[in-house]
């Protein structure tokens, strides 16, 4: 029919939409990169630099000529991958990056499915039964969760659950020494272990990842649950609903084909926003675990003044992100009928 | 007319109070905040720089209810100290983000097109970054220093504000009673600061609550992770960091107390939030 | 006949509020029998609504039923338990609400939708469902249903959206339809088509109806017995015929009043002692004062083809001291044509002459600062919407006297309440905001700012189509009054023919951008000669033309020599 083509246009239209936000990050990290308030070369050189590496990092960045000519080298640069060697480790940063990406990926992905698992089924409970005790518990745990700081939560649950209670491992990253790590197929450690058939390896490697996926789902629990718990209420209030319950629909069908799927448009579109915090929060989350991810990759090179390792740290973070955004939009523009057909 | 008005709004706050008593709560907390912000220094038992070799990593007791760090510090009078410097960083960068962010939001809401669609692109550009790892980004590349990071946060709140008053602007840019200033004689300008904005404030106000909360978080995760302040300045973010140190041989007290003070700023913030709605919206005043 | 289908006794409904239990209904009695259409008519507040919840057992978590029964087919509904009455929704009783397109799942497509109420009462398998609202779609009389079945609302007429909610709640052949309000919101010929729709089908398949609705015209038009509900109490109820020629209650009396009718005055709609009430002078009109030449508004389309011509090529004029009403459906382009004649707009091409001033070449950004501002000023539909939330009634009526006649300090203050005075607002709620005032009150404060500075023409759009009838009826003589005293021209837009006609000497009908028709009001409502005049006078609900008391014939002979 004439629907799905508009559909595709739809979509195709959103992934255009994506390219001026490319633009605006490259733009902004190079500017990050070469528009620096003292000399870009002392910083890329590192504190350790002398004289004369200085003045070759200069050239080999190109920092001898106009900043439209720099600019279209680094763009150059981006489109061949070349995102600069880290001073601290001698390795080009886009290895790095990579090698790291998967350990950053699981975590963020497992801390999500927790927290949707936990927030949406909570934000429906309280918007169903508003001023019930469930709905005070329900505003309390969301606004204690946005108030904790990550990195201390990360500490409170290493206390209690390694400290006092000895029930995980002692927060050292992926996989406790004693085991090899799984054949790589995704990167993923829990699932390449049991695609290996190794579950003991794989029990090993969820131990170690419970804690900090915790942690970091316990941080975007409130902004999902909030929003659901705000769609739903809004959406029961809608004049639709009473008409549905008018017409005898059961009270299943009511909450769940009509209510929720409703109210699970908005939760969508906040889910970018979920995003950002997470890919935040990982960073702090990674560095109280010793999570050997992107963000802990980050945080050790602020720490030596890594500069090409830190900028290819935020362009990276940000194309992940906007991959992110994409999906979302993508999924919203294929659930949302009513898109693109108004005004 | 100006005495009735401030009995009239001190009426209403001490309704608004007693009607919810979290606000209240929210209001004592942050009472509290600020008497440890402005007088802290004068208020605390020791000097939270003075190290103590002998007394080096003691638990809270009576003579310190916080304990001691690893360098004999007293842990209480650290973590009040602090109140100030984490209070003022985002104090300044959320004032920053708000004048700036909402006269950017209410010009692009109120006139649109150029002015809107280059404000919507700046936004967009800042949006695309996760906005703690821009911040992180920005004070990497401008230099590890206090008022970086004081701009780092700025600029990653302004979005929230522009983006909030763009669209209440926009949506009364056609109301009635806009319409009705317009015959009576107001221009452009003198609309948008007289009539729509003022609207606009009790939504914003609540914005600013919240992400005062959450500009304190970025703050202190910002020097948790070793940008901005340094050692030894007393500063919630590093306070725990250093005591992460000591959680997994069970000192806990180095870690706990600096967090527990931020998580309440956080805490007192968000609830203050809803709380200032109720006071500035006039449509719940009776 | 003998038991009624649905028997009401004696019902209370109670609502909890910030302020303690509040009763919405109090010891309510309607009885509806089978076949029979029942109207329940009050005015904001009534609770005819509430009653209306309380039937179906769907009242918001804040109200119960406190006291009385609701026997339904035999069945106490307000005993029942949850599956009983889930049964009885949609299969035994069903209802349609105001505003059809909030009314259906916005994600849903409608075919969808009536698929649900089917097989949730077994009245079709996942198989033949389809097939069975598309025979359901048919009944509704919606033109090629099969592709309508995947449509969503959104992309469907307000009228056509109503067609879909009668036809859910038609599918299951109910025994009862209750009606809340339903064609609220509707232009007047989709109302006609919507209720005549409704009729036919009910009659055709013998139920009983009830109709809610504040439109005392509507119930007399289709409904067999009417009850009156004033503030949760019914206070009159009697069949319609009777109702009419021999209202007891004074309540209904005053209702029926205030609702216009085709032979009825402006005076006419209030009480004979009313103080309130006016006739409108007689004096022939003055020098022109408006004079609109070939008036375009184009509004850009995404895609070229797309634009949109509101206005198209409208010429017309207003002389001072005369009522011009301009008449016509949603979209017909009237609040586009009023918007550029305020300087809100800035018209595409042609010419607005005022006072002889082509005031259309100024562009509406600069025209704050024009002359002619204060003389072109509006009452607007919304009272609430038009008025500043955060400012006082006396800051709102006080800023076109600052802006533009530089009134301030104690002068202001006597002005303002000068103005107060003559539209019937007390002194002492002109420091109230605008929450704190009610809907007339509200009103009233939006003229008053209107006429603050004595504008020579004051447009009037819709100024009551948001108020009660009881309050029109006195905004309406007010608005008399104040033309006689401050010698104004209005320009009165509405979709209502009848009320306009009330105040205006002279009516424009406007369709789709154009005058199709113009002249006296008299001759228009007497010999209309486009087709579409005479459907819209054609679809506007009357009450019986008799009027209720001898008393305001003794005015007739007056009214009618005004305009020879």
């Amino acid at each position: 029919m004439v629907r799905v083509p508009k559909r595709l246009r739809l979509v195709g239209y959103r992934l255009l939409q994506a390219i001026p936000v490319l633009i605006g990050i490259v733009v902004v990290s190079f500017l990050l990169t070469r528009a620096l308030p003292g000399d870009p070369a002392v910083y890329f050189a590192g504190p350790a630099a002398s004289e004369e590496s200085i003045e070759q990092i200069r050239v080999s960045m190109g920092l001898d000529r106009s900043l439209p000519v720099q600019f279209l080298a680094y763009v150059g640069d981006l489109l061949r991958g070349e995102l600069g060697q880290s001073i601290s480790t001698g390795q080009p940063v886009l290895t790095e990056l990579t090698t790291r990406l998967p350990a950053s990926l699981e975590l963020t992905g497992f801390a999500l499915l927790f927290s949707i698992a936990v927030a949406m089924p909570l934000g429906i409970l309280a918007a169903t039964r508003p001023n019930s005790w469930i709905d005070h518990l329900c505003r309390f745990v969301v606004t204690a969760g946005v108030s904790l700081p990550t990195f201390f939560t990360g500490l409170a649950l290493v206390y209690l659950f390694y400290f006092l209670l000895g029930w995980s491992p002692a927060p050292m990253g992926r996989l406790d020494i004693l085991y090899l790590s799984p054949p790589h197929v995704t990167g993923f450690y829990v699932i390449d272990a049991l695609i290996d058939g190794d579950f003991e390896t794989a029990r090993a490697a969820l131990a170690q990842l419970i804690l900090p996926a915790v942690t970091l789902g316990l941080f975007t629990l409130a902004p999902i649950a909030r929003m659901t718990r705000a769609a739903m209420l809004q959406v029961l209030e809608g004049d639709f609903i009473r008409t549905a319950r008018a017409a005898g629909l059961s009270g299943n069908k009511v909450l769940y084909t009509y209510a929720l799927r409703n109210a699970i448009l908005p939760v969508i579109t906040t889910l970018g926003m979920v995003f950002s915090f997470a890919l935040g929060a990982n960073v702090l989350v990674e560095k109280v675990f010793a999570w050997p991810g992107i963000g802990s990759y980050a945080v050790e090179a602020l720490v030596v003044s890594d500069y090409a390792a830190v900028q290819g740290f935020v362009l990276s973070m940000a194309l992940l992100f906007v991959i992110l955004n994409l999906l979302i939009d993508v999924t919203y523009t294929l659930v949302d009928p009513r898109l693109g057909m108004e005004d | 007319m100006s005495s009735s008005s401030v009995k009239n709004f001190a009426r209403h706050a001490r309704y608004v109070m007693t009607e919810n008593p979290v606000t209240a709560l929210a209001a004592l907390l942050f009472l509290l905040i600020v008497i440890a912000a402005v007088a802290g220094p004068a208020l605390v038992p020791y000097d939270p720089m003075a190290t103590n070799d002998t007394r080096a990593l003691q638990p809270p007791s009576w003579d310190h209810w916080f304990g001691t760090d690893h360098l004999g510090r007293d842990v209480f009078s650290r973590v009040v100290v602090a109140t100030r410097l984490d209070l003022m960083i985002s104090l300044a960068a959320v004032a920053m983000a708000f004048v700036i962010g909402s006269a950017m939001g209410a010009v692009a809401g109120y006139f649109g097109g150029w002015a809107d669609r280059i404000t919507g692109r700046l936004l967009d550009t800042i949006m695309a970054f996760p906005l703690f790892v821009l911040a992180m980004g920005v004070v990497a590349a401008a230099g590890n220093t206090i008022e970086n990071i004081v701009y780092a946060t700025a600029i990653i709140n302004l979005p929230f504000y522009a983006r909030m008053a763009r669209a209440e602007v926009n949506i009364r840019r056609n109301a009635g009673f806009v319409q009705a200033a317009r015959l009576s004689g107001n221009g452009d300008w003198r609309i948008l600061a007289q009539h729509i904005f003022p609207n606009t404030l009790p939504p914003m106000m609540v914005q600013i609550s919240l992400n005062m909360g959450w500009a304190i978080l970025n703050a202190a995760g910002l020097s948790f992770i070793g940008l901005g302040v340094r050692p030894p300045t007393p500063e919630w973010g590093i306070m725990v960091a250093e005591g992460a140190n000591f959680i997994v041989s069970g000192e806990w007290w180095l870690a706990f107390f600096p967090g527990v003070a931020l998580m309440l700023a956080v805490f007192t913030f968000n609830l203050l939030g809803d709380g200032l709605r109720d006071l500035v919206d006039p449509q719940r005043r009776t | 006949m003998s038991i009624p289908l649905l028997d009401i006794k004696a019902l209370t409904v109670e609502f909890g509020t910030r302020r303690g239990v509040v009763d919405a209904v109090r010891q309510v009695s309607v009885t509806v029998a089978k076949g029979e259409t029942v109207g329940i008519v009050g005015e904001s507040g009534s609770g005819k609504s509430v009653t209306s919840y309380a039937v179906m057992r769907i009242l918001d978590r804040a109200g119960r039923i406190a006291g009385g029964s609701i026997v339904f087919g035999g069945i106490n509904v307000g005993k029942a338990d949850e599956r009983t009455m889930r049964d009885l929704r949609g299969r035994e009783m069903s209802m349609i609400f105001q505003n059809p397109r909030a009314a259906l799942n916005p994600i849903r497509s409608v075919g969808r939708q009536i698929e649900d109420v089917l097989i949730e009462h077994s009245l079709a398998t996942r198989a033949d469902a389809r097939e069975k609202a598309i025979d359901v779609l048919k009944a509704v009389r919606i033109n090629d249903p099969e592709s309508r079945y995947h449509a969503y609302p959104f992309e469907l007429s307000g009228g056509m959206c109503q067609r879909v909610v009668i036809a859910i709640a038609l599918a299951c052949r109910p025994q009862l339809l209750i009606a809340d309000e339903p064609t609220t919101g509707l232009d007047v010929t989709t109302q006609k088509a919507v209720m005549d729709l409704i009729r036919e089908l009910t009659a055709e398949r013998n139920m009983s109806t009830l109709l809610i609705t504040h439109d005392l015209g509507l119930a007399a038009a289709y409904c067999d017995r009417i009850v009156v509900m004033e503030k949760g109490r019914v206070v009159e109820e009697a069949d319609t015929a009777t109702l009419f020629a021999n209202p007891r209650h004074p309540y209904t009396r005053r209702l029926l009043q205030a609702t216009p009718r085709l032979d009825s005055k402006v005076a006419d709609l209030l009480p004979e002692e009313d103080s309130r009430r006016r006739t409108p002078s007689t004096r022939p009109p003055g020098e022109t004062l408006l004079q609109v030449q070939d008036l375009v508004k184009v509004f850009p389309g995404k895609d070229k083809g797309d634009e949109y011509r509101a206005v198209d090529g409208l010429s017309f004029e207003v002389r001072s001291g005369e009522s011009l009403g301009l008449v016509g459906e949603s979209g017909c382009g009237k609040s586009t044509t009023s918007s550029m004649i305020m300087r809100l707009l800035d018209p595409t091409s042609g010419h607005i002459l005022f006072n002889g001033e082509d005031i259309g070449a100024v562009p509406g950004k600069r025209f704050a600062g024009h002359s002619a501002r204060a003389s072109l000023q509006m009452v607007f539909q919304d009272p609430t919407d038009s008025l500043n939330p955060r400012w006082s009634a006396r800051r709102s009526i006080s800023d076109p006297l600052m802006r533009l006649a530089s009134v301030g300090g104690s002068a202001l203050r006597a002005k303002v309440e000068a103005v107060a005075e003559m539209v019937g607002l007390p002194d002492h709620l002109l420091d109230r905001f605008p929450h704190q005032l009610s809907g007339g009150q509200k009103a009233r404060v939006g003229i008053a700012r209107a006429i603050a500075l004595e504008p020579k023409l004051l447009i009037l759009d819709e100024p009551t189509a948001a108020l009660d009838v009881s309050v029109q009826a006195v905004v309406l003589n007010l608005l008399v009054e104040l033309r006689e005293r401050l010698g104004m021209s209005y320009l009165f837009i509405s979709h209502d023919l009848n009320v306009v006609r009330l105040l205006c000497e002279r009516v424009l009908v406007m369709k789709a951008g154009r005058i199709v028709e113009q002249g006296s009001a008299e001759h228009l409502l007497d010999r209309p000669e486009h087709p579409y005049t005479r459907e819209l006078l054609a679809a506007i609900p009357h009450p019986p033309s008799s009027p209720p008391r001898v008393s305001s014939e003794s005015e007739d002979s007056v009214i009618a020599a005004r305009w020879p």
